[in-house]
């Protein structure tokens, strides 16, 4: 079982569900990246997401556009993201990346999920490729035992449904709402209508994303999903901080206050 | 019943939408039901006679086709073959665009939509656009990078007084790919209500075949006129590419002719050398951008490139992927066609034929200068070339008038 499957069964016998925070990697530098996902992980949050910034990232709001855009200036490269990758690891938490498709396809699939496995990565998170297109990362993860998260929407039908999330493993993103990332004032009501139609199909954990950036949220959230996951709101502590110190205490606060939540679940 | 938008059939892409290793669908789970829908309603519009009629008959009384064939005599001699223009530019809207908006927005009232998001580069799609949401009553929103809100700023105005919503984006290099981001981050929130009324023949399957096939009436158009003005096929058939409708437009009737030789000209900026350009197929790698495999301006990590043309309308740093597929099988040909070119075209045209072209067919315009006497050569004979004349230049005459130091100083 990988890392992920543990923090999943770990959380459902303590009845909680599983905090995911997400990060790009390289914002605002790739030492800072690394000292806030560090924070992140003692702060409570038991998967670190760490993104790979990319120009053109479609599926994500303007905070993690801004972010990203930060970190392509800094000359962040996809190379750098592995090492992020392999320290952050280092503090046991497992981490799982995400990533638009071209970067992937550009390092050579294989390639790079030979050097992610070697680094500590548990798998990949694509928000733009569907299990449709994915024959070559189908193979690659097979060959290097990573796990394979695709996403899974409002939209989707129950025909894709069953489809995309038998192409999963370790978890399947369920995205609460129609729409990029980007914290929200209001949960989804969408979200959970989409965890229960996965549960007639998969036992599989289902983690649901997009809008999640509050305690209260979180806690909303894990009453019907395994992972609840956080990016932008997370994100949003360290792109307003006037300095990293007080970003970090940000990102520590609002992790607990997560962390709380998902502890917390409303049934 | 009129043909010219129902493809031959046996032709790529194949049903998930791949010409070769190009194409296909690289978007968001979310978007894949709104793709299969546009999917279904457009095979069953491309079977369905009233369809069809409706479409001609707006393309007819609406825009203007067929567009004329005119034999350019001076700039003819100028050039060393006889040069036939495709007068898309004498469409209503001033382009060839408008086919495929008409096309589109037709979709979208049977799909029962009653909204459309659009992206535009020059504006010229984004009028097209706002032109056919006037036409067919839907609300229509465009999304313009804010430095082409600058360059094409009688664009701009055309669009509102049409009621279109303008959005600028400031994003990334505030061009027509952010456009192309931004539109797509609205249709993902928005799909149950929006048409996402891609311009070009790219994005994800099946925006590239169905644009190729609202617009394919260019060159079934042509070569039947070439046919009655010449008793011949062409010799050539050159267009320009950025995104790469107007080309496949001209392009796809002519493919199985294997005598006619298709030309394609991308923008080469200031030279592909100096890296300012927007030459994808000659100066990018394969990649996947917007939704689609295909040859992408890049760096090693898969970040995509800022494109530079002096024309905004080709300042896009992919390409659709049937233009890919044609490159690699050898059947066109891809050239670059720098700034300083395009504009020495523009002037020629200007001058020999009182024309004043789009400066994104100026780059077809030159790309036809530079090929006659190799073709003369080869020949042994003036070559008959046809240049899709794909757009008017009233929105570049800023720009020109610019280029040329022609503008009185205010």
């Amino acid at each position: 079982m990988s890392r992920i499957g543990v923090a999943f069964d770990k959380a459902r016998a303590d009845g909680r569900a599983v905090l995911v925070g997400c990060m790009p990697a390289g914002f605002p530098t790739v030492e800072g990246s690394i000292a806030a996902m560090t924070a992140m992980v003692e702060a409570g949050v038991d998967v670190i997401e760490v993104e790979i910034p990319y120009s053109d990232p479609v599926m994500d709001g303007p905070v993690i556009q801004k972010a990203s855009d930060i970190a392509l200036a800094g000359g962040v490269r996809t190379a750098d993201t592995l090492r992020i990758i392999e320290a952050v690891a280092a503090t046991g938490a497992p981490v799982v990346t995400m990533t638009y498709w071209n970067p992937i396809e550009q390092y050579g699939v294989d390639a790079f999920a030979r050097d992610l496995a070697a680094a500590g990565g548990t798998g990949l998170i694509t928000p733009d490729l569907i299990p449709d297109e994915a024959g070559e990362w189908l193979a690659a993860s097979e060959a290097h035992g990573l796990d394979r998260t695709f996403l899974v929407s409002p939209s989707s039908t129950d025909a894709r449904l069953t489809m995309t999330v038998g192409h999963c493993r370790g978890f399947v993103y369920a995205t609460a709402i129609m729409g990029v990332t980007g914290a929200r004032s209001q949960t989804s009501e969408a979200a959970p209508v989409l965890v229960s139609r996965l549960r007639e199909v998969s036992d599989l954990p289902v983690g649901v994303g997009l809008g999640v950036g509050t305690g209260a949220q979180a806690a909303t959230v894990a009453g019907y999903a395994d992972a609840v996951i956080v990016g932008s709101a997370l994100v949003r502590c360290v792109l307003d901080a006037p300095d990293q110190a007080a970003g970090l205490t940000a990102l520590r606060a609002l992790s607990a206050e997560l962390a709380e939540g998902v502890r917390n679940p409303a049934r | 019943m009129s043909t010219d938008a129902a493809a031959p059939a046996g032709q790529l892409p194949d049903a998930a939408g791949h010409f070769g290793r190009f194409g296909g669908r690289f978007v968001p789970e979310a978007l894949v039901a709104a793709l299969d829908e546009l999917d279904a309603a457009y095979r069953k519009a491309m079977t369905d006679e009233s369809f069809l009629a409706e479409f001609d008959a707006l393309l007819r009384d609406y825009a203007g086709a067929p567009s004329l064939l005119y034999e350019a005599r001076r700039l003819s001699a100028q050039i060393g073959a006889r040069v036939l223009l495709k007068r898309e530019d004498l469409n209503h809207t001033g382009a060839h665009k408008v086919r495929n908006v008409l096309g589109q927005a037709l979709l979208t009232k049977r799909m029962g939509k009653q909204r459309v998001i659009a992206e535009t580069g020059a504006g010229q799609h984004g009028v097209a656009t706002a032109t056919a949401a006037a036409l067919f009553d839907l609300e229509c929103v465009v999304y313009m990078g804010e430095v082409d809100t600058e360059r094409q700023a009688l664009n701009v105005a055309r669009m509102r007084m049409l009621g279109a919503t303008v959005v600028p984006v400031t994003t990334g290099s505030r061009t027509l790919k952010d456009a192309m981001n931004e539109a797509m981050r609205d249709w993902v929130a928005n799909v149950d209500s929006t048409h996402y009324l891609i311009g070009t023949a790219a994005g994800p399957h099946p925006f590239p075949e169905m644009v190729r096939d609202f617009v394919r009436g260019i060159g079934v158009e042509a070569r039947q006129q070439c046919l009655d003005l010449t008793g011949g096929l062409p010799d050539a058939v050159a267009a320009c590419v950025g995104g790469g409708s107007n080309a496949l437009g001209i392009f796809h009737a002519f493919v199985p002719d294997t005598g006619v030789r298709l030309y394609g000209f991308e923008a080469g900026g200031e030279g592909v050398a100096t890296g300012r350009h927007a030459a994808s197929i000659t100066g990018g790698s394969a990649g996947v951008l917007h939704g689609t495999r295909t040859y992408v301006l890049q760096n090693s990590d898969g970040q995509t490139i800022e494109s530079h043309s002096i024309s905004a309308g080709l300042d896009y740093p992919g390409v659709g992927p049937e233009h890919a597929w044609l490159h690699d099988s050898g059947r066109a040909t891809y050239l670059p066609v720098d700034d300083d070119e395009a504009m020495a075209a523009f002037e020629l045209l200007c001058r020999t034929e009182g024309i004043i072209p789009a400066i994104e067919s100026s780059h077809a315009l030159a790309g036809a200068r530079t090929i006659a006497p190799q073709l003369a050569a080869e020949l042994g004979r003036e070559p008959v070339i046809v240049v899709n004349l794909s757009g008017r230049g009233d929105k570049d005459v800023h720009t020109a008038g610019a280029y040329f130091g022609i503008l009185d100083k205010e």
